[in-house]
């Protein structure tokens, strides 16, 4: 038995799996929703700010997605000009560049795991689960590096202090009432997470007497 | 001693009588100050009856609500067109047309003094206008909210202002014509703008009053509209050549008349007055006959003799020559009580109401009488000219005594028609007849009410109320003078635009509102319901021409400012936003030629920049997106600065820069 087959684990009999089809299809369902469901997120914002002020009744959005900033972004550098904040278009430009190619490598990873039938599908699903964590985790850091970074050259960097805008929930910066939301992106993302977390119970409920039993020698 | 003391206490008696009348006048003053939460509280404090209350709440707008209608008027000899809310009579927008309008920084960039140096005569800058007659522009009869025209009199000239950001884009002169006062009117589909002369005078050159009947002119003038361009094509347009009596306001026909015009006029005595020399004055001798022309022509016939060739051109423009409209079909004429003013079609098409100001009736014709008359040739004679006359009794309708100097009239969905009576001060509204009898259920052709103004009133408008849809609710009375209206603020008076509701035509029209008209005589206004409009909030793109309506050739992008120097000639590309200019420097040499273009770069609404060369005579209003030009030679030596003229931002102090011109 080489490494290799350790990793990919046992085949199924093929009597074994007519019989109790609905315990092997269960995790593939599961993995493979929540692949499907993180690819599905690439198309969606995954997290939203929208800033109020009496001159901006409608008030103004900036909608983050996995590789690009949408919205009034052009307004709210204007505004944030000011404060010596720099442009939205600066941060986080290489997550933004990779995110697509990471996000499809997650999923098919995640969908791979329902191929390997051993402890290693965690292994595999791990970046897809640990997902929507990285990313509040490098949007926090963005955000705390803009905030507390600001030009201390700009018009008014004397009258605002370094701040952090919320992650989620309500904020105030100057006449600015700021509220952030986390958008569908990542909503799916999380929703994908729990899938997997799932997955890997049944995946687990499924495939782990065989993998022994393969271990053993007792599996061809 | 004693006498003296007596005096001293006269005196002081004296002053206590003064203080207590003073504590009695601020007293009875003080019915103004209210501090009641009550509304029935506070209109009795104000002595407000419940009528006035009934008003205040049918025109009051609560902040952040829009209003219903918006009227473009007429700003008279401001030269510019006013835009107001109805029913909050409030002013939204000064459009600067004939006449540089400082807040809109119309006349100071190159590409709006271009525009105005469209309406130059023969050369010369003319620097004001007299507005007269706005006309949205229409499909199928109804206002579509696209384009606004209007005339001035002064130097007969029409504008056409795009109504997608309320801008003036063009003014054509009329080469034949001295003045102007019948128009501006479109027909149903806006293919053309029409124009009716006003003072007759040769086309060209000079000639002597003696020979007025030779060579002395009116005329009306077809301005060709090409929508898709959203200009007049002057190649296109045609004037048709007429008798030199004086035109006055015109109308299109719509529904069943449509394809005609009729316009009226006055002076068909041809008195050329001369009081200094003993002849009649002009009052007198215009005023000779009892009756005028009403000029019935058919348009959709004259384009065609006009397509066929059968023009003249005179100073580069065609003309219609009036023995050809006499002998073609195009002309006709019907007897019209003297001095009338106003020619309405009703929404149908079908009646024409004349009043004439020395006549307490109005005249209606029935425009199928008129087809009738002219196929079965029933003519009273032909005028001097050979324009057939047509038989009055052939043509008329009826004659209603409405009061004394009607004017205009406007008309209502449900069968009424409003006149204003200038003489009276009043606005009569009544019953049409025909068809419309049972839309009303009422006695046709009787007057059913009448609502005094004040005073003088001129025009009117009803909402929608001169195309083939009327909304009624809303009058708007055009008022000359205000008099008693509102507080003294010297010799020179306000005019008045009175709103009144005439949305109950089984009650009584009620006066609502008056709005004091300062800068300019209120001449005609149209009413639009405001969802008909679709304007703008900001230009399409950053870097945008709106005398063209495209991108501008100087757009300039952030990043993409510079200054560059051929030769003698300074060219600089900059922006302008929250709350830089970029650059900030600009040096130049006595002498040189300097072009600068400023690209607002702003996107949000109201995120206008202004900027203010002083000392240059430069001022202008830059929208979000807009790009706007200035050129000049740099022949004053100093030190310029240059700064924004709209409060932008909490830094809009700072927004400036110097103007550096070394000697």
């Amino acid at each position: 038995m080489t490494w290799l087959d350790k990793i990919i684990g046992p085949r199924i009999p093929d009597s074994v799996l007519h019989r109790e089809r609905r315990r092997f299809r269960r995790p593939t369902l599961l993995l493979g929703t929540a692949a499907l469901l993180l690819l599905i997120s690439i198309f969606f914002p995954y997290w939203r700010i929208r800033l109020y002020a009496p001159q901006y009744p409608g008030g103004l959005v900036a909608k983050v997605y996995v590789n690009r900033v949408e919205g009034d972004v052009r307004e709210i550098d204007g505004l944030n000009h000011y404060i010596g904040m720099r442009p939205l278009e600066e941060a986080a430009q290489l997550e933004r560049s990779l995110s697509i190619i990471l996000i499809v490598a997650m999923a098919l990873l995640a969908a791979g795991a329902i191929y390997v039938h051993s402890p290693w599908a965690a292994v595999l699903s791990l970046p897809a689960l640990l997902y929507p964590l990285i990313f509040l985790a490098d949007l926090y850091y963005w955000l705390w590096n803009f905030g507390t970074h600001l030009d201390p050259r700009a018009p008014l960097s004397s009258s605002v202090k370094p701040f952090v805008p919320p992650l989620l929930g309500e904020g105030r910066v100057g006449q600015f009432r700021v509220v952030a939301i986390w958008d569908i992106g990542l909503w799916l993302a999380i929703l994908a997470s729990i899938l997997i977390i799932v997955g890997l119970y049944y995946h687990r409920k499924a495939y782990k007497p065989f993998y022994e039993a393969y271990v053993r020698g007792e599996l061809a | 001693m004693k006498r003296h003391t007596l005096r001293g206490l006269t005196g002081l008696a004296l002053v206590a009588l003064l203080l207590i009348g003073l504590i009695g006048c601020r007293g009875g003053g003080q019915t103004g100050a209210v501090v009641s939460e009550d509304p029935m509280e506070i209109a009795r404090a104000r002595g407000l009856s419940p009528a006035d209350v009934v008003a205040a709440v049918k025109t009051y707008q609560p902040t952040g609500t829009y209003d219903e209608y918006i009227m473009f008027a007429s700003g008279g000899h401001s030269g510019q067109v006013l835009v107001i809310g109805i029913p909050s009579m409030r002013l939204l927008k000064v459009i600067g047309v004939f006449t540089p309008e400082p807040w809109q920084g119309w006349g100071f960039s190159k590409e709006t003094q271009e525009v105005l140096a469209q309406g130059n005569y023969d050369g010369k800058e003319l620097t004001w206008g007299d507005v007269h007659h706005p006309a949205l522009s229409e499909t199928n009869g109804d206002y579509d909210g696209q384009f606004l025209f209007v005339n001035e009199k002064a130097n007969a000239r029409v504008a056409v202002i795009d109504l997608r950001d309320f801008e003036t884009k063009q003014i054509v002169k009329n080469p034949l014509s001295l003045s102007d006062h019948g128009g501006t009117f479109v027909t149903p589909n806006t293919e053309w703008v029409i124009e009716g002369g006003q003072y007759a005078a040769p086309f060209e050159g000079y000639a002597s009053l003696d020979q007025y009947r030779e060579k002395y002119r009116g005329l009306v003038t077809f301005w060709k509209f090409d929508r898709e361009r959203g200009r007049i094509l002057p190649e296109q347009s045609f004037a048709l050549e007429l008798p030199p009596y004086w035109q006055d306001v015109c109308d299109a026909g719509k529904q069943v008349s449509e394809g005609w015009v009729f316009c009226n006029s006055f002076n068909t005595e041809m008195a050329t007055g001369g009081v200094e020399k003993g002849n009649p004055p002009f009052e007198a001798g215009a005023s000779q006959r009892d009756m005028d022309y009403l000029h019935v022509i058919n348009l959709r016939k004259a384009a065609e003799l006009v397509e066929a060739g059968r023009t003249r051109t005179i100073k580069g423009f065609k003309v219609l020559p009036l023995d050809v409209a006499a002998a073609e079909g195009v002309l006709y004429f019907v007897p019209e009580p003297k001095s009338p003013h106003g020619v309405d079609v009703s929404p149908d098409g079908n009646y024409l109401v004349v009043s004439g100001k020395l006549d307490p009736h109005a005249t209606i014709y029935n425009f199928q009488k008129i087809q009738d008359a002219i196929a079965n040739e029933r003519f009273s004679g032909r005028d001097d000219y050979g324009v057939p006359i047509l038989d009055f009794d052939a043509v008329v309708e009826t004659q209603i005594e409405l009061g004394l100097g009607p004017l205009h009239t406007q008309f209502d969905p449900n069968g009424y028609a409003y006149t204003s009576l200038f003489l009276e001060s009043a606005v009569v509204r009544w019953t049409l007849g025909g068809p419309w009898a049972e839309k009303h259920g009422r006695d046709p052709w009787t007057v059913v009410d009448k609502v005094s103004v004040h005073y003088n009133i001129g025009h009117l408008a009803v909402a929608e109320g001169d195309n083939v849809n009327p909304d009624g609710r809303y009058l708007v009375a055009m008022n000359k003078w205000s008099v008693d209206r509102f507080a003294n603020v010297g010799p020179l008076l306000p005019q008045n635009f009175q709103l009144v509701d005439i949305g109950n035509p089984n009650g009584p029209m009620q006066l609502l509102y008056d709005m004091p008209i300062a800068l300019g005589e209120p001449h005609y206004a149209q009413i639009i319901k405001a969802d008909k409009l679709q304007p703008w909030e900001v230009y399409p793109e950053v870097g945008w021409d709106p005398t063209t309506q495209s991108r501008h050739p100087a757009a300039t992008r952030p990043g993409e400012e510079r200054i560059e120097r051929r030769g003698n000639t300074v060219e600089i590309w900059m922006t302008a936003t929250r709350s830089h200019f970029t650059p900030e420097h600009v040096e130049v040499r006595k002498g040189d030629r300097v072009i600068w273009h400023i690209t607002n770069i702003e996107r949000a609404r109201d995120a206008t920049h202004g900027f203010a060369l002083p000392g240059y005579n430069f001022n202008l209003s830059i929208e979000p997106g807009e790009t706007a030009t200035i050129e000049f030679v740099a022949d004053r030596d100093g030190v310029f600065a240059f700064y924004c003229t709209e409060f932008c931002s909490a830094l809009h102090l700072e927004m400036a820069g110097y103007f550096l011109v070394r000697p």
